[in-house]
């Protein structure tokens, strides 16, 4: 008897749930071996990273303050993976929606008006669906690989905000730090519960993932998207332009970026310094892809990547464990993940051989 | 005169990585397979070799252990993506994010602690000639060595049966399969000689281009080296014209801002992303002169059987 | 082993007759092969023999099991039970070069060719021998004349005509002095004149002592060639036949276990005014090994079936692209749909005018294969008001595909079923299906029955026929004559990417069509330009020769 695997007929929905969940699983396992190896208590240090940062009221807050970016960008680039349109700038692109934001924010500098956030919100969003719009003219009109501009950009959005930081919009009062000035009250967003740090920008995040689900699941567009993905020889035979999904794709995913960028830079920053983003355009990688590219998977995805984070500022502290283990972290369940999809499309059969 | 010798011997030294790590890759892709993660290979590749190296091994160890750490990450790759069929636009990308974090990690306590580099060799005679001494007999041995291997991979390419076999196997595996070619184990052999060249890449930065450790290193050459196969239209001469031209770029934009030309130092630094992206559009314009020599079936799981 | 009586008797008569060299020993027998797929009994307790010099059929519908046994036999695939004896002494067969080792030769109907790569490259890749290419180019040279298959080694696969692929892979089977050569439906990329030139040279091949194994489905391929056939159905030996005595409806009868089904067809009634018409289309390929369009004109009417025969790789992928709309063309006229210019619209603009289309790649192209049925329906029905206000009225879909698979009798699970878990003829009759209810006007097929079993293909065919005469303007692409005369009002016939004037098909016969298939036929239309044809292919080839390193 010898097991092989055979495909399945129709893929598995319950391996789709428990895929993400035997990735943690395994992600959790090799963190405990990884402890151990340096002399810290496995269990005691697991407490660290899971249960202490949510053991407060300011801890819960903080998960869903770094949840919401994450959902919201996991979101647009998941409309985009769906269609086989590889975004992986998401990092740049929240980094030009924070600075187009902080453009508006720095004009009204203290004086501030009632539409101020609403402008800064649109000029966040457009600015991520301006810089998505590069690689995607670039695709469309001359099949460059998008994978490859969108994240050759990643690295120019940074250095464009190292300019304006240290250049043009560096804070006059600001013993020369590279910062920009502080924006006014009228430029951040309210907190959700006074004394913590949630604000009311998570209505957006929730506004947003039901219209991705509408569009996912409901749209003709939706659904033009998701056959351009599975099977563009498909799309093409029905008359789904593919130029159309990588449009659509990368510029959802842009504004939401840039969006998200935005509630950054007015939320808890609440100015623009050279590191905004701790990352967050490659966590939502791995959002997107934990929450099966659906919106409800992705919210789940969201609050479990803003965990990690979160886990690894408090072993940062606690144990002096360096951040970058937080993206070992996160590059480990991404991996097993993969590994674990296997299971949605083979199963395991023992086949007699003689 | 000094100048141009200067940016003549910046240049090749700065294509040097890309020309390990994107000869590789051409192997790979050769083979029908796409590793995105050639960014992580290069970085756990540079933190294996910069920490023997201040642990006081030899050079040479340093750069066989980071041969040898590039090789086994690239087989996480290979079993997400030849084994259990995992999308390797996927899979690639998490190597890419696993062995940043993983290199930033390993490499937590070097803080910005120097080591011995890597030091040009000497040849008597030779490299005293003027001009012609520092240009052809000026360089550290990884320097030739990358030339070694760029004329090795052309040669097993396109001279012997090997060669022939990826080649073949790139363009249709159910076909070689079917004349009694292992294509799995083959698929594995090159993305692992991949791995290896990626991290000789990686050691190159951390051992010769820039003696320190720093987080993130690579800064993008990964991935500029996966635009220089597709800028090269998978023909390995147009790769080593192609590292040679954003080392080019590169070392002139660090002799721009040495200078202090007026523009802001970003502006510079950014141009080789820049000059990446332009060089991908003017050279994907030509769709069909871009599958002369495309692998046909790049970055398609196959599975044997079926 | 021992098991079976008539296995062991006939190893002891060989022994004993080995000397007086009348009765031999089987070059190749086997028994009690099994194989299993999920869901699907490939074959099942399968014997036979195969003597020295013998060109021995297997004979069977698609999807009996021929390819897999074959396979089986050339160590591409394991068997799950059963033995393999190799002149009278048990073999396992782990690998295709332990197949070659023995001395087991190839042909595979999907050739195991490159395109990318020179045809003595193809071959070096095949033979077990040391890597020496101009020594082996000699060889190729040598062996291709003697055998009258012309061949040159140094041009690149990618430029070569099907015909002269399919030489490439008998050289390349011969060069190794196979003693068993198995050849899967080799005609199938063939003209009927290059059938009998193919005949000729495996007699000569057959003569010299190796054994033939004659994979088809073609009658009366098989009755002209072979001396021995066994017949397979559904994966198990049906019976064994002398196809010289048995007659075509007798090998019909074990093929099908039923009588050949037939379409019935009223006589057609064309209107005047052409429903689809191209006029002098020229396109050059995307692929760089495809085949350029030069100069194609036709047009069909409604009412009547156009059949475009034509051997594989003449431009028919490129045709069916550019008909369908999955690739356009700037000049509008080119293509007309109900007199207005079409070619420059999508594919979608084109449904929108009544087009519809299925094309010879089913899975991923018809259909996209881990979506449901009523999934798929959306691809081209979503017209039907399945879509409001940009938002999917799933409902609509699911009745649609339920009606489809009701009335085109397609055998799955129901409307949630995955496209990829349905049989080959099933899932075609539901993409058939789902073109035919959308009631176009005009209706462009490609390969509708390819790989299909008898009764699946006699079903399409029957629909297609329906369909033309509730007016609708109809054209087939295919590459099986049989199947274009029987269904098709006119033929047409395309050669290296042109198109020859179309014959009514009670005026034309198979020999007129084969001719014109070669590129040889007296047209007045179109004779002289395949001169002119040609002579550009072989530039481009040596063009495009140079810069492959």
């Amino acid at each position: 008897m010898r097991l092989h695997f055979e495909p399945r007929p129709t893929p598995s929905f319950a391996m789709q749930v428990l895929a993400p969940v035997a990735a943690l699983g395994l992600t959790v396992a090799v963190g405990c071996v990884l402890f151990a190896l340096l002399d810290l208590d496995p269990i005691e240090t697991l407490r660290i990273f899971f249960v202490r940062p949510l053991s407060s009221a300011n801890g819960v807050s903080e998960w869903l303050l770094k949840a919401s970016p994450l959902i919201l960008i996991g979101l647009g680039l998941a409309v985009g993976f769906r269609a086989n349109v590889w975004n992986i700038g998401a990092e740049g692109m929240f980094v030009i929606g924070a600075i187009c934001a902080c453009g508006p924010a720095l004009a009204f500098g203290e004086g501030g008006h009632v539409w101020l956030l609403p402008l800064m919100a649109l000029a966040g969003a457009a600015g991520g669906v301006a810089w998505a719009a590069v690689p995607a003219f670039l695709r469309v009109r001359f099949n460059a690989n998008e994978i490859l501009v969108t994240l050759m950009l990643n690295y120019v959005a940074i250095l464009l905000l190292g300019w304006l930081v240290r250049g043009p919009w560096r804070d006059p009062y600001g013993f020369n730090y590279p910062q920009t000035a502080i924006f006014g009250p009228s430029a951040l967003f309210d907190p959700l519960v006074g004394g913590y740090r949630v604000n009311t920008s998570i209505f957006i995040t929730l506004a947003v993932v039901a219209a991705a689900w509408v569009f996912i699941q409901w749209s003709f567009a939706g659904y033009r998207m998701t056959v351009g993905g599975a099977a563009p020889a498909a799309a093409r035979f029905a008359g789904f332009r593919e130029s159309r999904a990588i449009w659509l794709g990368l510029l959802i995913g842009g504004g939401c970026a840039g969006l998200a960028g935005m509630m950054e830079a007015a939320g808890p920053l609440g100015q623009l310094s050279p590191t905004i983003s701790p990352g967050y355009g490659f966590a939502a990688i791995i959002v997107a892809f934990i929450g099966r590219l659906h919106p409800f998977g992705i919210v789940l995805g969201g609050l479990l990547l803003s965990l990690l984070y979160m886990g690894g500022e408090s072993a940062q502290i606690m144990l002096k464990l360096p951040a970058a283990l937080t993206r070992t972290f996160q590059g480990m369940l991404l991996f097993f993940l993969l590994a674990a999809d296997f299971m949605i499309y083979y199963r395991p059969r023992l086949a007699g051989r003689r | 005169m000094d100048v141009a010798i200067a940016i003549v011997t910046g240049t090749v030294i700065a294509a040097t990585p890309l020309l390990f790590a994107a000869m590789g890759e051409l192997v790979v892709e050769r083979s029908g397979v796409l590793n995105l993660g050639i960014e992580g290979m290069m970085l756990i590749g540079a933190v294996t070799a910069f920490s023997l190296s201040f642990a006081g091994y030899p050079a040479p160890v340093a750069v066989l252990a980071a041969v040898a750490a590039g090789a086994a990450s690239s087989l996480l790759f290979g079993v997400l993506a030849l084994t259990l069929l995992a999308n390797q636009y996927a899979a690639g990308i998490a190597l890419a994010i696993l062995g940043g974090g993983l290199s930033g990690f390993l490499g937590r306590n070097f803080g910005a602690a120097p080591i011995e580099p890597v030091g040009p060799i000497h040849v008597p005679v030779l490299s005293e000639v003027p001009i012609i001494g520092p240009v052809l007999f000026g360089y550290d041995p990884m320097v030739y060595l990358a030339l070694v291997l760029f004329g090795a991979v052309w040669w097993v390419l396109y001279r012997t049966r090997a060669g022939l076999v990826i080649r073949i196997i790139g363009e249709n595996p159910q076909a070689a399969h079917d004349i009694g070619y292992k294509v799995i184990p083959i698929r594995y052999a090159t993305v692992v000689f991949g791995g290896a060249m990626a991290g000789l890449g990686g050691a190159y930065l951390a051992l010769a281009y820039t003696p320190l450790w720093v987080e993130n290193m690579t800064s993008g050459r990964g991935w500029i080296a996966l635009a220089l196969v597709v800028f090269a239209s998978w023909r390995p001469l147009r790769v080593l014209l192609g590292a040679l031209l954003f080392g080019g770029v590169n070392i002139l934009q660090f002799h721009a801002q040495s200078q202090g030309i007026g523009v802001p130092s970003e502006f510079l630094s950014a141009l080789p992303y820049l000059a990446t992206i332009l060089v991908l559009v003017l050279i994907s314009r030509n769709r069909r002169m871009q599958k002369v020599n495309f692998p046909a079936s790049l970055a398609k799981p196959f599975r044997p059987g079926h | 082993m021992g098991k079976d009586p008539r296995g062991q008797g006939a190893f002891l008569a060989a022994a004993a007759a080995g000397c007086a060299g009348g009765a031999m020993t089987p070059r190749l027998e086997l028994r009690g092969i099994s194989k299993t797929f999920p869901g699907v009994v490939a074959n099942d307790d399968v014997s036979l023999r195969v003597m020295p010099g013998e060109i021995h059929a297997v004979l069977g519908e698609n999807g009996a099991g021929k390819s897999t046994l074959m396979k089986i036999i050339y160590g591409a695939m394991a068997a799950d039970r059963g033995e393999i004896f190799w002149d009278g002494e048990p073999v396992r067969i782990p690998s295709p070069a332990a197949a070659r080792q023995l001395g087991v030769g190839m042909v595979y109907q999907h050739f195991s060719l490159f395109e990318s790569v020179s045809v003595a490259e193809n071959i070096a890749v095949a033979v077990d021998e040391p890597f020496d290419l101009p020594a082996l180019s000699a060889r190729v040279r040598e062996l291709s004349q003697r055998y009258g298959l012309p061949l040159d080694p140094g041009r690149l696969l990618g430029h070569l005509s099907v015909g002269e692929r399919q030489r490439v892979e008998i050289v390349r089977c011969l060069l190794q002095h196979p003693r068993l050569l198995i050849l899967d439906e080799p005609t199938s990329v063939l003209t009927p004149q290059a059938v009998k030139r193919l005949f000729e040279t495996l007699r000569v091949v057959a003569a010299e002592g190796c054994s033939l194994l004659y994979i088809s489905h073609k009658l009366e391929e098989i009755r002209a060639l072979c001396d021995n056939a066994t017949v397979l159905r559904r994966g198990a030996v049906a019976g064994g036949a002398d196809p010289k005595v048995a007659s075509s409806a007798e090998l019909a009868a074990l093929m099908t276990g039923a009588a050949l089904p037939e379409t019935r067809r009223e006589p057609a009634r064309p209107e005047p005014a052409p429903r689809l018409e191209v006029r002098s289309l020229n396109v050059t390929s995307e692929d760089p090994f495809g085949v350029p369009l030069r100069d194609v004109s036709f047009a069909v009417h409604p009412g009547e079936i156009v059949g475009i025969a034509g051997v594989s790789g003449n431009g028919q992928t490129e045709l069916a692209a550019l008909l369908s709309g999955e690739r356009t063309v700037p000049d509008k006229d080119a293509i007309r749909l109900d007199g207005e210019p079409a070619a420059h619209l999508d594919a979608g603009a084109r449904r929108d005018r009544g087009l519809a289309f299925v094309p010879e790649d089913r899975l991923g192209r018809g259909v996209v294969p881990l979506m449901s049925l009523r999934e798929n329906a959306i691809l081209t029905a979503h017209r039907l008001g399945m879509v409001r206000r940009g938002m999917l009225r799933r409902f609509k879909a699911n009745a649609y595909a339920r009606e489809v698979i009701e009335r085109f009798n397609v055998r799955c699970t129901g409307a949630a079923a995955t496209a990829r878990s349905l049989s080959g003829g099933n899932l075609q009759k539901y993409i058939v299906g789902r073109e035919i209810a959308l009631s176009p006007r005009v209706l462009v097929v490609s390969q509708p029955t390819w790989g299909l079993d008898v009764a699946a293909a006699a079903a399409i065919r029957q629909a297609l026929i329906d369909l033309s005469r509730r007016s609708a303007a109809v054209l087939v692409i295919s590459e099986e004559l049989d199947e274009l005369f029987e269904i098709c009002d006119r033929i047409l016939v395309i050669y290296e990417g042109r198109l020859s004037a179309s014959r009514e098909r009670g005026e034309t016969n198979v020999e007129e069509i084969g001719l014109l298939m070669a590129g040889m036929g007296a047209d007045p239309g179109a004779g002289m330009g395949w001169v002119a044809g040609q002579a550009m292919n072989a530039g481009e080839a040596a063009n495009a020769g140079v810069g492959s390193t």
